[in-house]
């Protein structure tokens, strides 16, 4: 009823005025990022696979890395998954060198994120595959946040771009199961210190296995093949 | 600047918490970023402003609330909050240690209307 006078009529409707709430909230950021991460482990271990995330800026010899596995690594097929901005040279090379190479063409995006990688792998043929290699886009801090499901994460550190890389993107290292420092043909020139890079690794990345090597030469591929090979035993016996 | 693909999670969060609330209007949102996330507040702030100039949320503010890295000693055990990027122990000098807190990327409020 009007609550003005005693004519009779309904009451006007009243906007109710907006209240003010706040909501405590704990959201993940990363939960549907990491859900589909885990979703991709569980295929990739029904698959028998071992999987490396590799990770490094661009222009470190990520590709060339790939490329030496995928020749070496015999006789089984070396996948490859690989992230590139707009091209795919790195696919086409990668391909050269014996590798089944899907490529994901990421145009602007600075990172792969899980499920990118749970669709290429849906292109790839993984029949008689032990190890699968994902190179994710040249950048030293956007992927580091992005589970993709692998099982090693495994980061690159060429000599040209100096000892105190480590140290200036201290997430990416700390998250790395190993390091490679790439382009050791290139130390003398570029005047590399080893031992600060070393040092500097083993204080912002103690938990990282060390591998000095060149792509290009060959040189230091064995002793990082071997230790792939044996993070692959223990699935290989399960 | 993956804080632009970032910032696309946390507009879906706010807005479905607003749906449900049956909310017309988000005023502020709350991010929690640990120190080693890997975002930058400031990349963050400009993507929160391109993410959320429609709709609901437009006009809404960003309320970042950054947290310290927290480690606990492999050797000794001691919680430390480290100084630097080499997470050594203030006690026994220990390099490897387990991170308790510093990764932290959450959506931990929501002011609505």
């Amino acid at each position: 009823m009007c609550s003005h006078c005693s004519c009779g009529q309904p009451a006007a409707s009243v906007e109710p005025t907006p209240q003010h709430r706040t909501l405590q909230l704990r959201h993940n950021l990363l939960a549907s990022n990491d859900a589909a991460a885990e979703h991709n482990r569980q295929r990739f271990a029904a698959a028998g696979l071992l999987v490396v995330n590799v990770l490094s800026a661009p222009g470190s010899g990520k590709t060339a890395i790939l490329e030496q596995l995928a020749r070496q690594w015999l006789p089984a097929p070396v996948g490859v998954i690989v992230g590139d901005l707009a091209t795919d040279n790195d696919a086409r090379r990668l391909r050269a060198a014996g590798a089944r190479a899907v490529q994901i063409q990421t145009g602007d995006l600075c990172h792969l994120e899980a499920a990118m990688v749970g669709r290429a792998f849906d292109q790839l043929d993984n029949h008689g595959m032990e190890l699968l290699l994902i190179e994710n886009v040249g950048n030293l801090v956007c992927p580091t946040a992005f589970d993709l499901g692998e099982r090693l994460r495994l980061a690159v550190l060429s000599v040209p771009e100096g000892e105190d890389k480590p140290l200036k993107y201290p997430a990416l290292f700390k998250s790395a199961d190993a390091v490679m420092i790439n382009k050791l043909d290139l130390a003398e020139v570029v005047d590399f210190d080893r031992t600060a890079a070393l040092a500097n690794l083993a204080g912002v990345a103690p938990q990282a296995q060390i591998f000095e090597l060149s792509a290009r030469t060959g040189a230091g591929m064995g002793a990082l093949l071997h230790w792939l090979s044996q993070q692959r035993q223990p699935m290989a016996a399960a | 600047m993956h804080e632009l693909a970032l910032m696309e999670e946390v507009r879906r969060i706010a807005m479905a918490a607003a749906a449900a609330e049956g909310a017309q209007r988000i005023h502020s949102v709350k991010l929690t970023v640990g120190r080693l996330s890997g975002v930058d507040p400031g990349a963050l702030a400009f993507a929160f402003e391109v993410v959320m100039a429609d709709g609901i949320s437009q006009g809404a503010t960003l309320d970042l609330e950054v947290v310290p890295t927290v480690c606990q000693c492999g050797g000794c055990g001691q919680r430390f909050e480290p100084v630097d990027v080499i997470h050594a122990c203030p006690r026994c000098g220990e390099l490897s240690s387990e991170l308790l807190a510093g990764r932290e990327l959450e959506v931990t409020g929501l002011e609505v209307s």
